[in-house]
């Protein structure tokens, strides 16, 4: 450890160079919330650190011809306390609000979340339910993917030698346009958790959902999008019916494992009623939002 | 070459410090700085034993390396009271009893002081969902709301 070297390079094109010519291993530091605590643990041992705090374009909110375009550096609280964001997404609020306590959201980042991929993480199922698409810049340039294709399993990313994810970019907004967050834990805060449903849907004038995406953590080796639990919305008012067919393709989809925090067979069951009341919070939002 | 040469602000004063890349914020604080206020309960970022603010973000200074606090302020429990007039909360704790052993104090003191920033006047359940990282074995936390509650009334003047 003490060889650890450690650059905060202030361009993402210096970042990139840092990290795809080290030779031995380096390793992207964010909020260090994951990171900090592997080393310590002597899981991973990098020679150099690369400190992407310091370049602008990470740890900015901007908004984009009305889309909002989040850094990936940007820390949970930085988010929570965007009002307008939040107005915007309180899908994805809920899911970052969950991420640890004040302190560790002080730090905590939604990049660091999604690249540290846990099948567990809180702002990941939020965010491919609102549709969001990362973009990513490595030694060949930089390129654009579904937020779905980042994690490949726990630990493991879908991102190449040398890339670092630059930011995340959420759709525009229209009205009548609803999306939730919810998991269940043991505890209501500071644990990790045993099944997590994220909902965004878009209603017409007459209240029938035109679109909807559904997104499942903890219930595989990665967050699942879950079409058919989205197919089983649209075109409906989201009533009883349909809740209960989102409901059974969720739990059609889950592939969960049995631990210590919970059972196979109950995750299961939890899958389908989570999906069912974040689908019922996201409508209300819908509603709501006009 | 890995050792690092910081200048940062600790509680309103210049400080200078060296250390290797994996030293954690905590141990510069304690072992470097001699600021042995803040406490390591966990080391993960579970207990907020080591709660700190970092240019007035609540942080867990076990989850922070200390070459990041390179130009930044920060605040410690040593900075809290003024000579000897205790911040309000401090004078809060002691008059709710809302301590037994200690360790968790400094941390709950900080977030909570980091709270009442934000918002002067908080719920009680805002204060109980605030203090969620910060772990106390002893008390039951009930007499620590109460005192977080009191303080702020004090603090708005109500
Ligand atoms: C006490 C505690 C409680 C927690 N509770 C929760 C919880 O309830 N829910 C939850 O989801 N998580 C939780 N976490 C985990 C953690 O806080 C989150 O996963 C956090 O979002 C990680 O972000 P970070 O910025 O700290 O990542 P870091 O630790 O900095 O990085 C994590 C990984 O991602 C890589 N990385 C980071 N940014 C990028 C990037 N831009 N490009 C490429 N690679 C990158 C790093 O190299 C590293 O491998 C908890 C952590 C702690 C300590
Ligand atoms: S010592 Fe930092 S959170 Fe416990
Ligand atoms: S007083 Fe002992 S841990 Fe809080």
């Amino acid at each position: 450890m003490s060889e650890m070297r450690y650059e905060a390079p202030t361009t993402l094109a210096a970042a990139v160079v840092l990290l795809s010519e080290t030779m031995g291993s380096a390793r992207v530091l964010a909020g260090g919330t994951d990171l900090l605590i592997q080393m310590r643990a002597g899981r991973i041992s990098p020679e150099l650190l690369i400190d992407i705090k310091g370049i602008p374009e990470m740890t900015s909110i901007l908004v984009e011809n009305g889309c909002y375009r989040v850094g990936a550096a940007v820390t949970g609280m930085q988010l929570i306390e965007h009002e307008a964001f939040a107005k915007e997404w309180p899908g994805v609020i809920d899911g970052v609000k969950l991420i640890g306590s004040i302190q560790v959201k002080g730090r905590a980042t939604l990049g660091g979340n999604l690249c540290n991929a846990s099948p567990a993480a809180d702002s990941v199922p939020a965010l491919i339910a609102a549709g969001a698409v990362v973009s990513i810049i490595g030694p060949a340039g930089g390129r654009e993917v579904a937020v779905e294709t980042i994690a490949t399993g726990p630990g493991r990313t879908s991102l190449a030698r040398g890339e670092i994810v630059t930011s995340i970019l959420l759709p525009r907004r229209t009205p009548y346009c609803g999306d939730a967050y919810l998991r269940f834990t043991p505890r209501t805060e500071m644990d990790i958790a045993v099944v997590g449903a994220g909902v965004s849907l878009t209603l017409d004038e007459q209240g029938f959902c035109r679109q909807a995406r559904v997104a499942l953590g903890a219930v595989a080796e990665r967050a699942l999008l879950v079409p058919e639990a989205a197919a089983a919305l649209i075109g409906t008012r989201v009533d009883a019916a349909a809740l209960e067919r989102l409901a059974a393709a969720a739990r059609a989809a889950s592939r969960p494992i049995d631990d210590k925090r919970a059972t196979r067979e109950f995750r299961l069951k939890i899958a389908g009623v989570m999906a069912h009341r974040a689908a019922e919070i996201a409508l209300e939002r819908a509603r709501r939002r006009n | 070459m890995a050792r690092h040469q910081v200048t940062a602000t600790v509680n309103g004063d210049a400080v200078e410090f060296l250390c290797e890349t994996g030293e954690t914020l905590l141990e510069v604080l304690r072992d470097e700085l001699n600021l042995t206020g803040t406490k390591e309960g966990c080391g993960t970022g579970d207990c907020g034993a080591c709660s700190v603010t970092v240019d007035g973000r609540l942080v867990c200074s076990c989850l922070v390396l200390g070459v990041e606090a390179e130009g930044r302020s920060i605040e410690t429990i040593e900075g809290m009271a003024v000579g000897a007039d205790l911040h309000v909360l401090q004078r809060k704790f002691l008059e709710h009893d809302a301590l037994q052993c200690g360790i968790c104090m400094s941390g709950i003191l900080i977030a909570s002081r980091s709270l009442l920033e934000r918002n002067p006047d908080p719920t009680e359940s805002e204060v109980r969902f605030w203090l969620a990282g910060n772990l106390c074995r002893c008390t039951g936390y009930h007499k620590i709301v109460e005192a977080v509650l009191d303080a702020a009334r004090e603090m708005r003047g109500a």
